[in-house]
């Protein structure tokens, strides 16, 4: 630590003071991307193998594409050595509010149709196609210690339990499902995306919630599912599409837009649906 | 004669102004957006809709709570820490890292800190849990320490800062003519110090009142119990930008009017 001069509790009120303002405004986080402003992308979605210019492509996909995106992308870089694709992922909320405030993004996958009709009204994407679906499943940590046997229990005041905010999509799915079996929930919490409620239940901090079946999968060891019938009838349809920018004057505009055309078409083709399907996403 | 030295010291070298000029722009721009992409013909039914009162009597609630508890632990610490001068350099320079160390951290990474050590899986969460029936997670008061942890630093080093530089041969004295060591602290560097105490109260309150990553990881959000203010308008970006940027707009005036009504009195770093 720096030694404190006499004057010293003026100057460092003053700075901690800068700090203080600081914090309380930072409340919004923001996911920054690579890549440059969005391309005209060609609507027509290409076969993947012709060869592509280099580019680089920004996706921006729902927190519960985490693990399968992932995968996608590495699959789809080596298939095509010359592009790179970054993913950041979020809320789908959140992300289509990101693409209409102006952030770069060349390809958006959301959970819902919702949030994708937000960016298509915006005027920033066409023809979304729809490449997956998901429905919901309980879940609660490994060994189910709360000895959780069904939705009913969700309505235990006694419990600890997690749901996701209705803002996004996996929360308007249990508070429909929720609604169409009469129980009315207890949580102790609603989180901001999926993946924030299934490290609740990871961590042991919860006894139950909601999530998609994809994420009680990629959990692994530490959670265990509990299939609720009722889901099948609460289905989320998953579309994607290219952001195409209202102005975007930069040269790699055409190989960038052709890239990520080429991304969605890789994912909403045979490989893609290979994968989707290895994660637990339906068919739509 | 006077005025002559004013002017030769007053002066800044030219590219030291336009850099300033900048610095401060990068810090006011954004409040300037903020303030003009405002939804100000929504902006009175935005901010009376229930959710966002029962947000700021939470917010208002806690962070005073948390103000009062940071003062209470704060003060002493900082006379310890102020203490400590005569103290060898290793253990003097932990007890100063100790307290700078949450100041400087991600308040995220405090949240799940907290979460290891009080969540139901931790040694002192599973106790709790297993004799009282207490979960600390997802309650209000789950709030209220994440804001502690985040805001006490501010209130050390503000008061530690003004005893350190307070004067004292009034305490000696005070010693001298037979005062014990708790009426000299009490009625003598307590009141020399109330000026710093005040004024990193101030700031502790402020951080409280902003506090939402060490919340959000820790107490979680839940309307009514743990969703504070700064965590609503994050929500509220996802479906409503408009809503978002009114409670943004809230948390902001209470900040400046915070300041604005204590800065006279007892902020001496923020008066001109």
């Amino acid at each position: 630590m720096t030694r404190t001069p006499r004057t010293a509790s003026t100057l460092g009120a003053a700075v901690l003071l800068a700090f203080a303002l600081a914090g309380s405004l930072s409340a919004c986080a923001s996911t920054g991307g690579t890549g440059d402003e969005d391309p005209n992308a060609p609507a027509a979605t290409e076969p993947t193998m012709t060869t592509l210019e280099a580019a680089e492509v920004t996706v921006l996909a729902a927190a519960s594409l985490t693990e399968a995106f992932d995968d996608l992308a590495t699959q789809f870089e080596a298939a095509n050595p010359s592009v790179e694709i970054t993913v950041s992922y979020g809320g789908s909320g959140a992300l289509a509010t990101q693409i209409i405030e102006g952030a770069p993004a060349d390809v958006f996958a959301s959970a819902a149709e919702p949030p994708m009709q937000q960016v298509v009204d915006a005027g920033l994407a066409t023809d979304p196609q729809v490449f997956a679906t998901n429905t919901l499943e309980l879940v609660v940590p490994a060994g189910n210690p709360a000895g959780v046997t069904g939705l009913d229990d969700l309505a235990n005041p006694d419990l600890r339990i997690a749901l996701c905010d209705e803002s996004v999509p996996c929360g308007a799915a249990s508070a429909k499902l929720l609604a169409n079996e009469g129980v009315t929930a207890a949580p102790d919490t609603l989180e901001s995306d999926v993946k924030a409620v299934l490290t609740k239940v990871s961590l042991g901090e919860v006894d139950a919630a909601l999530v998609y079946r994809t994420d009680v999968q990629s959990a692994g060891d530490q959670v265990e599912g509990i299939e609720v019938p009722a889901a099948a009838d609460v289905v989320n349809r998953y579309p994607i599409a290219a952001i195409t920018g209202a102005d975007s004057g930069n040269d790699a505009s055409d190989a960038q837009g052709a890239a990520a055309a080429a991304f969605i078409a890789f994912i909403a083709g045979d490989a893609g649906r290979e994968t989707l399907d290895s994660y637990g996403f339906g068919t739509p | 004669m006077a005025r002559a030295a004013a002017r030769s010291t007053g002066r800044l070298a030219w590219p030291i102004t336009a850099i300033a000029v900048v610095a401060l722009a990068v810090l006011v721009l954004p409040l300037v957006a903020l303030v003009v992409r405002a939804p100000w013909a929504e902006l009175p039914e935005l901010l009376a809709s229930s959710a966002v009162l029962e947000a700021l009597v939470l917010s208002f609630t806690t962070a005073v709570l948390a103000t009062a508890i940071c003062l209470v632990l704060g003060i002493p610490l900082a006379a310890l820490i102020a203490h400590a001068e005569s103290w060898p350099a290793i253990p003097r320079r932990l007890l100063r890292a100790a307290v700078t160390v949450p100041l400087v951290l991600p308040p995220v990474v405090g949240g799940i800190a907290l979460l290891m050590l009080l969540g139901r899986r931790s040694l002192i969460g599973q106790w709790l849990d297993e004799t009282f029936g207490v979960t600390i997670p997802f309650t209000t008061g789950a709030v209220v320490i994440a804001q502690v942890f985040v805001a006490l630093p501010f209130l050390v080093f503000a008061v530690e800062g003004a005893l350190r530089s307070s004067d004292r041969r009034t305490e000696l004295a005070a010693a001298t003519i037979g005062a014990s060591r708790w009426q000299v602290f009490r009625h003598v560097t307590l009141p020399l110090v109330a000026p710093g105490v005040a004024a990193g109260g101030v700031l502790c309150f402020t951080r409280a009142l902003g506090e939402f990553g060490a919340t959000i990881t820790f107490a979680g959000s839940l309307p009514g119990t743990t969703r504070t203010l700064p965590i609503a308008s994050y929500l509220a970006m996802q479906t409503d930008p408009d809503e978002a940027v009114a409670l943004a707009l809230l948390l902001l005036a209470v900040s400046v009017v915070v300041l604005l009504t204590l800065r006279d009195r007892w902020l001496p770093g923020a008066t001109a």
